[in-house]
């Protein structure tokens, strides 16, 4: 039977072991910049070793891959880059995870140097990096050919893993120069001119099947939840329900003298129960009864703050604000203005879900001075951190064994379970698998925050958008201004944007696109508002009265094309438009929808959405990512909700907090992309969801008449605007 | 000792009768495949067939399954060749991959009794099981491919 020590542990040592052939390491260089070396050197210059890159002698190509897997295909699509850059044949190409090192593993530069796959990231930070050393690969592998048969290095080129001079039609493999290979002081300098111009790209731009598939449809993928080790005990830990409470007391007799449970350990902010399996664990959670010490909790009741504090904050003059983004002189165009227009907009809380429940594994030495970690994580260098921070440990000191992600989202780039799991294992004295069940990873979960939004536009002689304002107000920071910034696609030429946040003590995070869903639902939807009480097409007012940029024209006029928007749908249909930005990248979205009135439920039956998303590097996975967004976004904006009532969250498991199924999913989603200008990849994992609300808001008013304005579309918010 | 048949081959554990299914699979035969999401029969990550027929693991006590055949995602075929798993590769369906066990053992129940069945009967069938990155269109085209190239 299974392992389940596969990857992390195996693999990772016959690779050492058996990497004869010619291995490329990694140092940093003073400067911070990559420098690409020998392992032999990278040891003399006194820095961490890790092949990155192994050739072996029968033409087996080994990359590490940074791209933390969730999902979204960047296992595969980061080392891709690096193969197609040094000619790699990429059937022969095998992937492991690579190390929780930054400072080797890492994108970006200084205290910003990150592993994080988080923003969408993964592929545009990364292929600078990749395809730079793989121009320097292929460069010594050209060089040792050029010694070896003494011509020109000028006479050579590469097919798939040959090195060929083609006048004397002589040829070595990959494998056979690596066997060879003279490996120099410093690798090569390449530029510009040394990277292959797209035509030339065999990979890039040519969807290859995903490598993590095969391992996700016969159930050998090793997820946290799946690793085992000799001797591991179980765990899971239960939280105060009330947000900040501490534990004070509990029946610790009482559930250590349950049948399979070993001990309880309390923790800073819960309780952790650790048992022989985790169905004696379960069992005593439901007996396990905590005395919380909630004086610092705040008995915080999210809908009665929603409906009526932040509308307070925002007519406030005195209230705290940080500007957000600043141009020309809003103040003086709505002073001048031939008409004002102004809004407002509300959005709900809203969890992951993801589908694998936060888990993770400890284990320490004898000694109790070192710790392994398995953990399924967007960010293996911040479990490493956190971990050794909680514990007191050097960085040194942690060891972080990556593992597929069963759903991220933005929830699993923190470590904060795996910290849990560290602090628990150092009390057990035993290898640790933590779970937390469903009903925690809600109630102990990390939310979208909430918020309030007023927009305000000041319209000139012409009718064309001369001044902008938009406030949100909100639970939290910066998690609540992202989107705000219409820039990048509407030049509008006075604009004050800010934010004013408030704590409700509430835990927030990342969740997919961040604050884009919210915003740019109430961006899109007043613009459209604002269309039709102009009397002006609602395209015709964004490219207009709005001044839409060129790149933003483009996908509008491609999803135009796609969707025939301006045809006349069914009478029971409409169609509702919206763009947004996101990483980088530009999207418009076109829903066709329907609606049972009595029931309140909108119906979407098809969504076509058109994306400038740079230099697309992986076609399906590309498509997959952003057809993946597009559920998202109409999950939450047509089910979820967080509440939260006396400071404790209300919702427990998937019946309260509902996702889309099947039977809502649309009938056809249609992705495509425009030609662009970008000459490298922009972000793709979060274009998808944050266009789509106000896409359907605009079709329910083109259907209905009737405005929404509250995120997400409940049935019961539906019937309340359809009857208003 | 609970006794059953577990992908063909006899499986007996000394195991608290109480015990889930799931459970029983995941932590004392270690066989992982088989996924656990909700505990509470809500999303179907833990599908496995029971006597043939589509079951939510985690909702079933291992003490109800005695003498019963069971088939979880590591017994479906030997080599990832059902013809679900094949379109399932050819469609690039799996995302996050979490929920895909309890998708592919819920699809193998539907063509296992209707192996022509129409779009509709496809949703009736798999609209129990949650798949969190939205594979649901791709779902679709590879439960009809499957029907097709059987």
């Amino acid at each position: 039977m299974a392992t389940n020590m596969k990857l992390s542990e195996l693999t990772r040592r016959d690779f050492i072991k058996g990497s004869a052939g010619l291995s490329f390491a990694v140092a940093v260089s003073g400067t911070g910049g990559l420098l690409l070396s020998s392992p032999a050197n990278a040891q003399r210059a006194g820095s961490n070793i890790s092949a990155w890159l192994s050739i072996a002698s029968d033409d087996t190509i080994t990359i590490l891959t940074p791209g933390a897997e969730m999902g979204q295909g960047s296992m595969t699509s980061v080392p891709l880059m690096w193969a197609e850059e040094m000619d790699a044949d990429w059937s022969r190409v095998k992937l492991d995870w690579a190390p929780a090192d930054k400072s080797i593993y890492g994108y970006g530069s200084g205290r910003r140097r990150s592993m994080a796959i988080v923003g969408s990231r993964a592929v545009r930070s990364y292929f600078n990096i990749m395809r730079t050393a793989g121009a320097q690969v292929r460069k010594v592998l050209l060089d040792t050919a050029a010694s070896e048969w003494g011509v020109p290095v000028s006479e050579l080129k590469t097919e798939p893993s040959v090195v060929i001079h083609p006048s004397t039609n002589r040829k070595m493999t990959y494998g056979e120069l690596a066997s060879i290979a003279q490996v120099p002081e410093s690798m090569p300098e390449v530029s510009e001119a040394d990277f292959k111009k797209p035509v030339q790209y065999r990979l890039i731009g040519k969807s290859q099947p995903r490598y993590d598939i095969p391992a996700k449809v016969d159930g050998t993928a090793q997820f946290a939840m799946d690793v085992k080790l000799p001797g591991m005990v179980y765990a899971s830990t239960v939280h105060s329900p009330v947000q900040g409470g501490l534990p004070l007391d509990w029946n610790k007799t009482e559930v250590e003298g349950m049948k399979g449970i070993k001990q309880t350990i309390k923790l800073p902010d819960g309780i952790a129960i650790v048992g022989d399996s985790f169905y004696n664990v379960m069992s005593a959670r439901k007996k396990l009864n905590v005395d919380w010490d909630n004086a610092q909790a705040r008995r915080f009741n999210s809908e009665e703050t929603l409906d009526n504090d932040y509308a307070m904050v925002h007519a406030d003059p005195s209230a705290a604000s940080t500007t957000v983004f600043e141009k020309g002189d809003a103040d003086a165009a709505f002073a001048n203005a031939n008409k004002v227009y102004r809004e407002e907009f509300k959005s709900d809380y809203a969890y992951h879900a993801q589908m694998e429940p936060l888990n993770a594994i400890a284990r320490f030495n004898e000694a109790g001075d070192h710790v392994e970690i398995w953990d399924g994580t967007q960010s293996p260098d911040r479990t490493r951190s956190n971990v050794a921070e909680t514990l007191g440990f050097s960085e040194d000191q942690v060891a972080v064994n990556q593992c597929y992600m069963g759903g991220g989202f933005g929830r699993r780039s923190l470590g904060d379970y795996a910290a849990e799991v560290a602090l628990i294992a150092r009390e057990a004295k035993k290898p640790v698998k933590l779970i937390w069940t469903r009903e925690e990873d809600i109630a102990h979960g990390m939310f979208r925050p909430q918020n309030f939004q007023c927009l305000e536009a000041a319209l000139d002689d012409n009718g064309n958008v001369a001044g902008w304002r938009h406030c949100v107000v909100g639970d939290g920071g910066s998690l609540l201004s992202g989107g705000m910034s219409i820039d990048l696609y509407y030049k509008v030429p006075n604009q004050f944007i800010d934010r004013r946040g408030a704590s409700h003590n509430v835990r927030l995070k990342h969740w997919r696109a961040v604050a884009h869903p919210f915003n740019i639902f109430a961006i899109e939807e007043f613009i459209d508002r604002m269309a039709v009480a102009e009397g002006i097409d609602p395209i015709a007012f964004r490219m207009n009265n709005m001044n839409i940029t060129p790149r933003g024209r483009r996908v509008f006029e491609k999803v135009i094309d796609m969707s025939g928007w301006g045809r006349a749908p069914a009478s029971d249909r409409a169609l509702g438009i919206s763009i947004t930005e996101r990483s980088g990248s530009l999207g418009a979205a076109v829903v066709e929808i329907s609606l049972n009135e009595s029931l309140g439920k909108i119906n979407v039956h098809k969504v076509w959405m058109a994306v400038d998303g740079g230099l697309i590097v992986q076609p399906d996975a590309a498509r997959a990512n952003i057809e993946s967004g597009i559920i998202y976004g109409l999950s939450s904006i047509l089910h979820e909700r967080v509440t939260v009532k006396e400071g404790a969250v209300e919702q427990s498991n998937y019946h309260d907090y509902q996702v889309m199924r099947m039977s809502d999913a649309p009938e056809e989603i249609h992705v495509e992309f425009v030609d662009s200008d970008e000459k490298e990849p922009t972000g793709l994992g979060e274009i998808g969801n944050p266009p789509i609300a106000s896409a359907i808001a605009n079709a329910f008013f083109n259907l209905t008449g009737k405005r929404l304005s509250h995120m997400p579309f409940t049935q019961d918010r539906v019937k309340n605007v359809l009857s208003a | 000792m609970v006794q059953f048949t577990l992908n063909g081959n006899p499986v007996s554990l000394d195991v608290d009768e109480e015990t889930p299914l799931l459970w029983a699979i995941r932590d004392h035969v270690d066989l992982n495949g088989t996924k656990y999401g909700c505990g509470a029969g809500l999303c179907g990550a833990c599908t496995v067939h029971i006597n043939g027929r589509a079951m939510r693991s985690c909702s079933i006590k291992v003490g109800d399954v005695v003498n019963t055949s069971i088939t979880t995602i590591e017994g479906l075929s030997p080599d990832a060749s059902h013809p679900l798993q094949k379109a399932w590769v050819a469609e690039q369906v799996p995302q996050c991959g979490y929920c895909q066990s309890g998708q592919i053992m819920k699809a193998a129940e539907l063509l296992a009794e209707n192996p022509n069945p129409s779009r509709d009967e496809i949703i009736r069938h798999m609209d129990g099981n949650i798949c969190r990155c939205g594979t649901y269109n791709r779902i679709l085209a590879a439960i009809e491919r499957a029907a097709m190239e059987g």
